[in-house]
């Protein structure tokens, strides 16, 4: 099977596109703070495909490489965050028992 | 535009690898040795923004091509008069806090989780900061700031993990927003450099959606009002060193790169409603946050919030630059006063922070009710919180009555008669919520028990505090540096 | 319609169902099953788009090692019983979220349309300077010269991330071991796994990052294999967890760092900043990207394990 075409690069993009949609509305419709992280990483990786789709969309002749290498970073940088996010959940689980964060009463955020 | 000769003493590019090494070192060396590294540290820091100051004002902005690449394929970073002030800010509070933090976070005995974690977070957090204010990539800002978020995060979690997750969602989401802004401007224009892409034409639309979305995440990281839910709790549980430089430093970050993508980038893309929207959310800040300051029963929360309020008027510059207002005596009037209020608040914020840290401290809490007669245990603590009142509330002649005069001068002339009075409003608030606390610690004719807080850490905030009035006194050297490659924006105005 | 453009089809509605899958499902553990697949697929379709260096990113940092970190998790949360939560959201919830999200993809796709065809980027810039870099790969060219101070700082916020990780720990255990204890029987197929492939990792490891300054592959990819490696290691119960207060540990960790940013202060003496000279590009690459393996397997193994729960 040959390579890519212009037309497939633009699907990816738009599938990119549909994809931070699907990320948003999981971020929005979960309480649990473990599902909006994973929302989160679905946001990324969508941003991430249609950043090199567009790359390749451009380049006409495989993808850009400075998109890949900032992808690369990305997905690194992301991973540091989800690591923090998850050992931070987890530790709100020990400590209160829940793993959401319901709406404080704005001016009574008193945290301890 | 000078790049530095070849063997010129590389100012900005110490300020990034020092803070970096001393980050490593801390973890090499563990929670013993690592506190000690600030002393060495700070003063190294002082001095090389000094030079680098030096050096923008005598050769103007000073350019670094990291590697020797040229942009659009290599990095650049940039030394302007706007990198230079909030450089030499960064170095002056890091430096009083890393000293002031010695005590919470040193270790006599064995290693603990504190002496052990902080100092690489706070090392590394002062990379990041001078990353953001010297960048000129736009991806490389999005790394520097994600390391910046990661620190933040981690202070904040020292004092509660519930404020923490929270601010670490609204900080996740402003960088997905601002990568996607980034993606579409690379993608439409083929570089992320922060210089070319002011040069760049490319369809508007785009722009404009990329500039929305990078803008958007990055108010979310600067916790503009109605973004601003996860400030209060973050800021006021942290440990007082921390939440000195969360409020001081680490919010002022994103606010700079708000500064240069609209000022720098893009700004003829902005248009009316833009500019309207963002000084409306200012106006909603200065308010919004002076009244629940006004409710707040802790000191940490009080100043939490007044960060909130205080925030707001740094998004006046936007519908007060150009207009009228250039016709005051004051070129860029309005952009200067709006960066000299941000210089102002960062000092007199970590000053307020540190006092309330000695305060809880001495007697183990922060209730405004009990701190009854803290003044008289403390004197010289509590009369560095005043002196930073002072600064906080406008009066001269402090830097936050400069601040405020240049902006209230600038709107005044402009007609904008809405955003001048609350302006006033903002003071008068400011007056009555710091009233409160200082009432409270002056009231009563005894003196209190409490710990001992030594006298040399007493200092430190009253340093901080006299520097933020003396930014009014010994205003020259700040306001010309920071006009050296200032944008013509600044002069003519966005939505001319 | 070519058979090519068929495939494509295919699968971005493929992977389209399952980030639905992963993020609407109704068990949080399916959801976190149907995440990894998600991260496979992505690789796939990085693979379509020539992107090989991404799509190794993607299989082994996207979807294994943060679908590990969610696994963990998983069980952590499960054991405290807050795995789920009771009743899934509201019907008008999910018709608002429904209605945002839409108006989200619609503006993004709408933006994707607009641009013009036939933009270059920087590939023509890349192909210009790739001579002068010291590799062949562009990708790791970009990533090691061209724009070395991104990737010098992308290696910081991931140390700095475990450091973050680690503040969480509660004095008592500060200076423990990671993890909780694992209990394998020394005969099981998985002791004999992590028998066998230590070395197999390791050379697979070497190999990419030699591979990286000609092929796809890197000190990011290598480092994720040998973290791998180490974590099953850990699993079968052959080695424990180095304790956090190990100076050997500390030592791995900053080494990669450590090593990149001596680099560019040497170069910052001789007038360029991250400056890495003609001549010895080559080994000065492959020098920085070794140490980095090392640095990034420990610190990707500590992260996935957690902070410290057992006194040392």
């Amino acid at each position: 099977m040959s390579g890519a075409g212009l037309d497939s690069a633009t699907l990816f993009a738009l599938t990119g596109a549909i994809l931070i949609g699907i990320g948003v509305y999981g971020f929005i419709v979960h309480a649990h703070l473990l599902r909006r992280i994973l929302a989160f990483n679905v946001i990324g990786s969508g941003i991430f495909l249609m950043f090199g789709a567009l790359g390749f969309r451009g380049a006409g002749n495989g993808t850009d490489p400075v998109p890949q290498a900032l992808i690369i970073t990305g997905i690194v940088v992301a991973l540091s965050l989800t690591a923090l996010a998850v050992a931070l959940l987890v530790k709100l689980a020990e400590e209160e028992g829940g793993a959401t964060l319901p709406e404080e009463q704005p001016g009574r955020g008193e945290a301890e | 535009m000078t790049a530095p000769l070849p063997g010129a003493f590389p100012a900005l590019e110490l300020l990034i690898v020092l803070p970096l090494a001393a980050s490593l070192l801390a973890i090499l060396l563990g929670g013993r040795l690592a506190p000690r590294i600030v002393l060495l540290l700070g003063p190294a820091m002082l001095v090389v923004t000094a030079v680098l100051a030096f050096q923008i004002q005598t050769q103007g902005p000073v350019r670094v091509e990291i590697g020797g690449w040229e942009a659009p394929l290599g990095i650049a970073l940039i030394g302007d008069g706007l990198a230079g002030v909030f450089l030499v800010l960064t170095a002056i509070v890091m430096t009083a806090v890393g000293v002031f933090a010695q005590k919470p976070f040193g270790s006599e005995g064995a290693e603990t989780t504190e002496s052990y974690t902080f100092w690489p977070l706070y090392f590394a957090m002062w990379a990041a900061l001078n990353a953001v204010f010297c960048g000129g990539d736009l991806f490389n800002l999005y790394v520097a700031l994600e390391l910046l978020t990661l620190t933040a995060v981690a202070m904040v979690a020292y004092g509660s993990t519930r404020a923490a997750l929270r601010y670490l969602l609204f900080a996740l989401a402003g960088s997905l927003a601002y990568l996607m802004g980034i993606v579409l401007l690379y993608s439409a224009t083929g570089t992320l450099d922060i210089e070319l892409l002011a040069r760049q034409d490319t369809i508007e639309a785009t722009r404009m959606v990329s500039g929305a979305l990078m803008t958007a995440g990055l108010l979310a990281k600067t916790a503009l009002f109605p973004l601003h839910g996860w400030l209060p709790p973050a800021h006021g549980s942290a440990p007082a060193p921390a939440s000195a430089l969360l409020s001081s430093l680490v919010i002022k970050a994103s606010f700079v790169i708000i500064v240069r993508i609209w000022f720098d980038v893009m700004p003829d893309v902005a248009g009316t409603v833009f500019v309207q929207l963002l000084s409306i959310l200012g106006a909603g800040a200065v308010l919004y946050g002076s009244l629940l300051a006004l409710r707040q029963t802790r000191l940490k929360m009080i100043i939490a919030y007044s960060t909130v309020a205080q925030l707001g008027y740094l998004f006046f510059i936007f519908p007060l630059a150009g207009g009228a207002a250039a016709e005051t005596p004051w070129a860029a009037g309005a952009w200067s006063g709006g960066m000299f209020h941000a210089l102002a608040h960062g000092l007199a914020k970590a000053a307020m922070f540190l006092a309330a840290g000695l305060v809880i401290e001495a007697l183990g809490h922060d209730r405004i009710d009990d701190i009854k007669g803290i003044a008289r245990a403390l004197p010289l603590t509590m009369f560095a919180f005043g002196l930073a009142a002072v600064s906080l509330m406008g009066l001269p002649p402090s830097g936050g009555f400069l601040a405020k005069y240049l902006m209230l001068t600038a709107a005044l002339a402009d007609g904008q008669i809405g955003l001048a009075l609350v302006m006033l409003a903002g003071g008068l608030l400011a007056a009555a919520y710091l009233f409160r606390p200082v009432n409270r610690a002056l009231a009563g004719d005894y003196v209190p028990e409490v710990a001992v807080v030594t006298y040399w850490r007493q200092l430190i905030p009253l340093g901080l505090a006299l520097l933020s009035v003396a930014l009014g006194i010994i205003s020259e050297p700040p306001y010309d540096l920071l006009q050296v490659g200032r944008s013509k924006v600044a002069v003519e105005g966005i939505d001319d | 319609m070519t058979a090519a453009l068929l495939f494509d089809a295919g699968l971005c509605l493929l992977v389209l169902v399952v980030a639905f899958s992963a993020v609407a499902g109704r068990g949080l553990f399916g959801a976190i099953a149907f995440f990894i697949i998600y991260g496979m697929l992505i690789a796939l379709a990085w693979l379509r788009l020539e992107g090989v260096d991404v799509a190794l990113a993607e299989a082994a940092i996207g979807a294994g090692l943060t679908g590990m970190l969610l696994i963990g998790a998983w069980s952590m949360l499960k054991q405290l019983g807050v795995s789920g939560l009771p009743g899934g959201p509201s019907v008008p919830l999910r018709i608002a979220a429904g209605a945002v999200s839409g108006l989200v993809a619609l503006a993004l796709a709408a933006t994707v349309l607009a641009l013009p065809d036939g933009r270059e980027g920087l590939s023509p810039a890349v192909a210009e300077s790739l001579g002068r870099s010291g590799v062949d790969n562009p990708v790791t060219a970009v990533l090691l010269n061209f724009r070395a101070y991104d990737t010098l700082l992308e290696s910081v916020v991931l140390l700095i991330a475990l450091i973050a990780v680690w503040s969480l720990t509660p004095r008592a255990v500060w200076g423990g071991v990671p993890g909780l204890a694992q209990h394998a029987r020394s005969d099981g197929v998985l002791s004999m796994f992590g028998r066998l492939l230590p070395p197999l990792g390791l050379v697979v490891a070497i190999y990419l990052v030699w591979a990286g300054s000609s092929q796809p592959g890197g000190a990011f990819q290598a480092g994720t294999v040998l973290a791998a490696v180490w974590l099953l290691v850990v699993m079968a119960g052959l080695y424990d967890e180095p304790p956090a207060s190990s100076r050997n540990l500390r030592l791995a960790l900053v080494a990669g760092p450590g090593v990149f940013l001596a680099v560019g202060a040497v170069g910052a003496a001789f007038g360029v900043f991250m400056g890495i000279p003609e001549g010895f590009a080559k080994p000065l690459i492959l020098s920085i990207e070794f140490a980095l393996t090392v640095s990034i397997a420990v610190t990707l193994a500590l992260l996935v394990a957690g902070r410290p729960r057992r006194p040392a």
